[in-house]
């Protein structure tokens, strides 16, 4: 019987010949199959998928040098391109649409030998916290099949989750990798912006979105960092920066960190007092286990979800301009309209309310009139977060926070009130406002029975120190 | 009812797209040449695809500068592009990438010259910006067609200030501007083709007023000619219009070349909000006072400075040099000429004459000549030295020297026979023939008829077929006669 643990194990199994990749991908598929109730797929490539794995397993046999993630099975969010393949960000606006590229990150992948399986459930270009919004349906959570999985990256979470692949690429502009990773009790990792291509990333909000890694463990997700990583011709924001080698720099358990905390984070009133209370305590067990623990004053809490939402929206209201039936995707079926009202009836057809909602505001924030007091105003509040930001990483290695005020909701609890739903982003939008990479780390139970996640974050590129602190993290104390 | 046009004046500014002569697209590798076949230029990103992202092509920016300097604008340091957001279908993103708000150059002017002088157009800007595509309606009954090839070809629009007064200044400015960019090679200037295209802003005042009156803009002008016609016709339009008491209004209209008049293409009663914010897929770009010489030591001589030069310098005519100077590879050709003869008028002379008339008869161009300017100067060097004649070396050893570039000139005449003789035996052979086989003329001559002079000395430079060198036939003539 297939069992999986980490990449690293999987591999040594296949050079030891006692499994093989079609082994792999047989499980996975049975899995998928077995657990279609949670939606996690969108689509799954079965027949390409185990073609994939028998050519790896006779390339393996026939004593080649493997790629770095040869064998590894991947599902990917539905808002990366693979070239031949359907990717429609769970609109109804792209139903139907097959990329004719693929995504640098995937051609990175499939250039190391991993196997993609599938596409994965989300919400509508990434724009929710619950996966609620996706034209496909809600994606369960596996650990209580009437909570969310978080959103927008929902599938890719529970995909991990459930153990319908290995590993997993999601996409985070506001938390979308790291606020589902809590909910799920998985690894959720979202790299510096700039850090990873762009490229062929289906856009939200651009200054603001990165792909990102769901795992079962750090090493697992470092390696799948480590390889999609690096410079892009086709992305003018993407980092010439060299990428390390993260997977053998891990082990450094002694390493003692300074760390930083914000008091009005912790004691934030919408915060659970029993997450504000085991992450307090935990912070506690770390300054005994000889780590500097110190609180920093952050004022500027309160304004980071206002302007992360003005921003976002301004953005993607343009972003999503592209989606008007012209070219591909979908097209209103009534002939006998004008331009503008070919343009009104496809896009409000095609897109779904929480699209439109964004969209909206987006186009209001950038309107003659209001710019300055919203647009304006929003990026002033961007520049001075990322000062205070750079301020505390002069002297502290790594921020902590709690990835997201709650446990998982339950289906259905928050999709009345959006506002509310904005709100819970206030600890995962900051990273991607000031464009530092953050990490959720699934350390901790509710009383709820939930699991919950501890959110590290470190400054712009240092990746390598994100891996290694949590990864020592996980190790001491990471309970199972 | 007559109307008193004399009372008003016109208040013009234009606004210039001109093509950059890039190989690639603005934000793309895709080809930026002109192709007739639909949609052959086009990748995923010219197509707009989701997850597309545009990469800044560098030459690009170079060529901006490079325009920009050439004129006297002030170039920005540090830039960046945003988005002009609107809905059409031959622009697939759904927004238009372009430096609207922050432009790369800054003020500068361009020299024109009309019949009432010199004058320094003032330049409001220069940005960069990406072309759309083209609809075509006329293809189909029921639907348009779009062409995206064009999309993504890098622009720069030149603004100028509401600075122009007739349609001759605008044409003389579009004259000046179109060889500017051919001159500088970022564009090459084909308004038919619409590599470069023009907008006129024109509005009507009373003489003596100072604010602006409500403009109309004038579209659809595929030529400098159509430029000027437009604008007069737009200017004789408004102030009628006003004469009569009716109001201008602020509205958009189509030039149309067959009768010569506008028509309403739309009103704009509220501005379109194009919701321009920095293209955050686009990282701002610095521009280096290094890569700034770099640019400016690659900008050749221009037009106004050669004509100065030639004029001053080198004596010649204002028509002379202007003649030269209009076309860079003429004006090329002549300046490697003036530096192997201090002739310059001969030299000027040789380019208005023999040069031009061979490169027209032969339908070529200068940069195909064979003949190099060291050859040409040697030419200029054997008249001054009485070696051959001009008639006979602009008629034979020119064409001659043509076909044999590589032999010098000196050993061309010598072969063919061309080279002038000074010698005075030989000579006054030919004149005592000449004068034997005309003896009433030389009869004439004697009794007072001196005008016949010249009639002898063509004779006897038929006779020797031009060898003869004028001056000593005049000499030897003049003794024969006299005697």
């Amino acid at each position: 019987m297939f069992s999986f643990s980490s990449i690293e194990a999987y591999q040594q199994q296949l050079k030891a010949g006692i499994i093989t990749c079609a082994d792999a991908v047989n499980f996975y598929l049975g899995e998928i199959n077995k657990r279609k109730n949670l939606n996690a797929f969108i689509e799954v490539f079965a027949e390409e998928a185990l073609q994939k794995a028998k050519a790896l397993d006779a390339k393996r046999k026939n004593g080649e040098t493997i790629g770095k993630l040869h064998g590894v099975v991947i599902g990917i969010k539905d808002v990366i391109c693979y070239k031949g393949h359907d990717v429609s960000a769970s609109s109804n606006i792209l139903k139907g649409f097959k990329s004719i590229y693929s995504a640098t990150a995937i051609q990175k992948l499939l250039d190391e030998e991993a196997i993609i399986i599938g596409n994965l459930n989300c919400d509508e270009f990434a724009m929710g916290s619950t996966n609620e919004n996706s034209s496909y349906g809600n994606v369960l959570n596996a650990l209580d099949e009437a909570r969310v999985p978080g959103g927008s990256s929902g599938g890719s979470a529970v995909a991990v989750q459930a153990g319908l692949c290995m590993v997993s690429l999601g996409s985070d502009t506001g938390g979308s990798v790291r606020q589902p990773a809590d909910f799920c009790g998985i690894v959720g990792l979202k790299p510096t912006y700039g850090r990873i291509s762009r490229y062929g990333l289906i856009a939200y909000a651009s200054s603001f979105d990165q792909i990102g890694v769901f795992g079962n463990n750090i090493p697992d997700v470092a390696r799948v960092l480590e390889v999609i990583s690096g410079a892009d011709d086709f992305d003018s924001t993407v980092s010439s920066l060299p990428v390390e080698n993260y997977t053998s720099q891990l082990n450094n358990s002694n390493k003692k960190y300074k760390i930083a905390y914000f008091n009005e984070a912790l004691d934030h009133p919408g915060l659970d007092k029993e997450i504000s209370h085991q992450i307090k305590g935990f912070t506690e067990q770390l300054k005994k286990d000889g780590h500097t623990v110190e609180p920093v004053v952050f004022e500027y809490i309160d304004y980071i979800v206002p302007a992360y939402y003005v921003l976002t929206t301004a953005e993607a209201s343009s972003n999503l301009s592209r989606f008007d039936g012209v070219k591909y995707g979908y097209r209103t079926p009534d002939k006998n309209v004008d331009l503008t009202e070919f343009y009104k009836q496809t896009r409000s057809q095609g897109f779904g309310k929480e699209v439109k909602r964004r969209i909206m505001l987006g186009t209001f924030v950038l309107s003659a009139g209001y710019y300055d007091a919203y647009f304006t105003r929003a990026q002033q509040v961007r520049q001075l977060l990322v000062q205070k930001t750079n301020e505390v990483f002069k002297d502290y290695d790594a921020i902590l926070m709690p990835t997201v005020p709650a446990t998982a909701f339950k289906i259905g609890e928050k999709m009345d009130d959006p506002i509310a739903m904005y709100i819970a982003d206030i600890y995962t939008v900051f990273a991607n406002l000031v464009g530092i990479p953050g990490i959720s780390i699934p350390l901790f139970k509710h009383s709820n029975n939930m699991p919950f996640g501890l959110q590290v974050m470190t400054k712009r590129f240092d990746e390598l120190s994100l891996m290694q602190l949590s990864h020592q993290l996980m190790q001491q104390y990471k309970v199972n | 009812m007559s109307v008193n046009y004399d009372k008003y004046e016109a208040v013009i500014g234009l606004e210039v797209h001109a093509q950059l002569l890039t190989q690639s697209k603005l934000f793309c590798g895709d080809s930026a040449a002109f192709v007739n076949e639909p949609n052959t230029h086009i990748s995923p990103i010219t197509m707009a695809h989701p997850g597309t992202l545009p990469k800044l092509n560098d030459k690009a920016i170079e060529y901006a500068i490079k325009l920009g300097l050439a004129c006297n604008c002030e170039i920005e340091k540090i830039n960046y592009f945003a988005r002009k957001n609107y809905f059409y279908p031959d622009l697939p993103k759904g927004y238009q990438v372009s430096q609207h708000t922050t432009p790369i150059c800054k003020g500068g002017y361009v020299t024109i010259k009309t019949e009432n002088g010199e004058k320094k157009v003032q330049l409001n800007r220069i940005h960069m910006e990406e072309d759309a595509g083209k609809s075509i309606h006329d293809q189909d009954e029921h639907y348009t067609y779009v062409d995206l090839n064009r999309a993504g070809v890098p622009l720069c629009e030149i603004v100028t200030e509401p600075d122009l007064s007739s349609g001759d200044e605008a044409y003389a400015y579009l004259t000046e501007l179109r060889r500017l960019v051919r001159w500088i090679e970022v564009c090459d200037g084909n308004m038919e083709e619409g590599s470069m295209r023009c907008d006129a802003n024109v509005s009507i005042r009373l003489k003596g007023e100072t604010r602006l009156g409500t403009k109309v803009e004038v579209k659809n002008l595929n030529s400098i000619r159509n430029v000027k016609r437009a604008i007069d016709h737009e200017i004789k339009r408004m102030i009628e219009e006003v004469e009569n008491g009716g109001t201008i209004i602020q509205q958009t209209r189509s030039f149309d070349a067959n009768n010569g008049t506008t028509f309403a293409l739309r009103t704009k009663e509220e501005a379109n909000d194009y919701r321009y914010f920095a293209d955050p897929d686009l990282t701002p770009f610095h521009i280096s006072d290094e890569w700034l010489k770099q640019i400016q030591s690659t900008i050749p001589e221009l037009y106004e400075s050669k004509v100065k030069r030639y004029t001053t310098e080198l004596q010649l005519t204002e028509y002379d040099a202007k003649v030269i100077a209009d076309e860079r590879e003429t004006a090329d050709y002549f300046d490697a000429l003036v530096q192997q003869t201090k002739n310059y008028k001969a030299a000027a002379n040789w380019m208005i004459g023999p040069v031009k008339s061979y490169l027209n008869e032969n339908n070529t161009s200068i940069t195909e000549l064979s003949l190099t300017p060291s050859s040409l100067a040697e030419i200029i060097a054997l008249i001054d030295k009485g070696k051959i004649n001009f008639s006979v070396a602009s008629s034979k050893l020119f064409p001659a020297l043509i076909k044999q570039p590589d032999v010098t000139a000196s050993a061309l005449a010598t072969q063919l026979n061309l080279v002038q003789t000074s010698d005075s035996n030989e000579v006054a052979s030919w004149v005592e023939e000449v004068l034997n086989k005309m003896p009433d003329k030389v009869a004439e001559y004697r009794k007072g008829k001196k005008g016949l002079i010249g009639l002898f000395v063509g004779e006897v430079k038929k006779l020797s077929k031009g060898k003869a060198d004028p001056k000593l036939t005049n000499d030897l003539l003049l003794e024969k006669l006299n005697a």
